[in-house]
């Protein structure tokens, strides 16, 4: 047998150790039959329902710009008469797809290669297989029933409840994270016996938000059934639209969760692009306090929203973590057969 | 100084804080897709034992704990101190009864042992898992007792007590497993 088992229980980091059997891998031909099964389902859902599948490229000039995404960067040229320049390996399709979608594309779906620095665990591989699609014309409660069939499909866990971030909060956190000052946000964090990184700055509400949804509100969702949570607040918005929530500007941002574990990330796409341009700034200013280099704010994205990107839904979903949860596996390296440290 | 920011950290790293020395044996990375990434680690203490939780964020770092693994001689006991010789410096480091903790138990002048270094200061000593101990002093067994599971006290060269079975008699070498401080068997001259 050539497959090696890493066992449930084992620690993470057990890929690390290179004892001369790093050649291996470390997911079994059981768990390679899993994923191609899953692949053909995630294939079959979109294809049935008329998407097209597409391929863009991983290796790109534009790259997204978000405050918390670090992208490879790859010095490429110097031959063939153009200039050596920085080329980046794509956090996610989105921009390459929304140009197409630009360019008249309708519904489209990629299974393609997502790259992100610097995160690696049991959840995250540098590496990994990301599954994404657009629709045009539809708004937030298409791409949220979008998602949920294909979390039925994928899961057959019963259709996904749907949770604002807000209630979110109210039930678990209980507070209102869209109106509750930074203070308060500290003190319910402290008062949970929640350890803060001591470099959190008492005034990163984003910040403080981020970590009691991993610590209070996370460990709820998706426990019976998946969850889909939606209306992100605004300062959370990345490429999503806004729309006014009484009160409040939120985000139409939403997410579906199964088993407390993160799988896919969806917008009601921002059309506008200088409202994309005024946020990129905005993250580049983030980036830079938080000492890590600005990315560029120009893109052909950009140039294809200036020239008009129709109203569209779109999501991404983390096929690796699909895999893990359909397996009943625990970390990612269970189901990746070469993760980071064996690639 | 060195120090480690949040990339580099994973278990076995080791790590200052507040001037004591800590092994990480716990990193797990937790990141909300569109979110802050956050290291939520769990640190021992090398000195007093004693485990810290600490979660950290990216852009963190951590000063390096200047800690060596080098191989000692024993050299002699004076009262409470214990004198070593580092194998390859040769310089000598005296530590105390608290530093040597339950390794006295093992320790024959002469021995080699796994001293840990913080900066460049003995911080822990690991004798070898096996040593042999002549047994000095032990009340006689029963005549024909072989069986193992009677068990009696018997005092070897160090000083130390040491439970053996009954049959084990007074000049005999005994061979003890230092980690759990229990008999393995009788060796012969």
């Amino acid at each position: 047998m050539f497959f090696l088992v890493v066992r449930p229980d084992a620690p993470y980091g057990l890929a690390r150790v290179t004892d001369g059997n790093d050649y291996l891998p470390t997911a079994n031909l059981e768990v390679l039959r899993l994923r191609a099964e899953l692949l053909r389902r995630t294939r079959g859902f979109f294809d049935g329902r008329g998407f097209l599948e597409v391929e863009t490229p991983l290796l790109s000039a534009d790259t997204v710009v978000d405050r918390h995404l670090d992208p490879f960067g790859v010095e490429v040229g110097g031959c063939m008469s153009s200039a050596p320049r920085r080329y980046w390996l794509q956090t996610s399709p989105e921009f390459a797809m929304k140009r197409l979608l630009a360019a008249g594309a309708e519904a489209i779906y990629q299974i393609t290669r997502a790259f992100r620095r610097d995160e690696q665990g049991p959840l995250h591989n540098p590496e990994f297989t990301i599954v994404e699609w657009y629709r045009v014309g539809d708004g937030l409660e298409e791409g949220m029933t979008l998602l949920g069939d294909l979390a039925e499909t994928l899961f057959a866990r019963g259709p996904a409840e749907r949770l604002s971030y807000r209630e979110a909060f109210r039930r678990h956190v209980g507070l209102d994270p869209h109106t509750a000052a930074a203070e308060q946000l500290t003190a319910t964090a402290k008062g949970q016996g929640i350890d803060p990184p001591a470099s959190l700055s008492p005034t990163d509400r984003d910040g403080w938000l981020d970590l009691l949804l991993v610590e209070l509100v996370q460990p709820h969702l998706g426990r019976d059934r998946p969850t889909i949570l939606h209306d992100y607040p605004a300062s959370q918005a990345a490429l999503a639209q806004l729309r006014d929530d009484g009160d409040t500007k939120v985000a139409e941002r939403f997410e579906l969760f199964v088993d407390s574990i993160e799988l896919a990330n969806g917008y009601h796409e921002l059309t506008d692009a200088e409202e994309l341009a005024r946020r990129n700034r905005e993250n580049n200013r983030l980036r830079e306090l938080d000492g890590k280099e600005p990315l560029p704010v120009e893109s052909r994205l950009l140039a294809a929203m200036r020239a008009g990107l129709p109203e569209a839904t779109g999501a991404a979903l983390g096929f690796d973590r699909v895999a893990m949860l359909a397996a009943g596996a625990k970390r990612l390296d269970q189901v990746i057969p070469f993760p980071f440290d064996r690639a | 100084m060195a120090s480690y920011n949040t990339s580099d950290f994973r278990k076995g790293l080791k790590v200052q804080i507040d001037g004591d020395p800590y092994l990480m044996i716990e990193c797990n990375f937790v990141k909300p897709g569109k979110g802050q990434a956050l290291y939520k680690c769990k640190l021992r203490n090398l000195i007093r034992g004693t485990v810290l939780d600490r979660t950290y964020k990216s852009g963190d770092s951590l000063d390096a704990a200047d800690i060596e693994e080098i191989a000692a001689q024993f050299l002699y006991r004076q009262g409470d101190q214990f004198v070593f010789m580092n194998n390859e410096s040769y310089e000598q480091y005296e530590l105390t009864a608290a530093q040597v903790d339950d390794a006295w138990k093992y320790l024959k002048e002469g021995m080699d042992c796994s001293m840990i270094l913080f900066n460049e200061n003995p911080l822990s000593l690991t004798p070898p898992n096996h040593v042999v101990l002549k047994v000095e002093y032990c009340e006689p067994g029963a005549k024909g007792n072989t069986a193992s599971n009677v068990t009696k006290p018997v005092k070897v060269e160090t000083g130390a007590e040491i439970l053996c079975p009954s049959f084990v008699e007074m000049g005999e070498l005994i061979k003890v497993d230092t980690r759990t401080g229990e008999y393995i068997e009788r060796v012969k001259a």
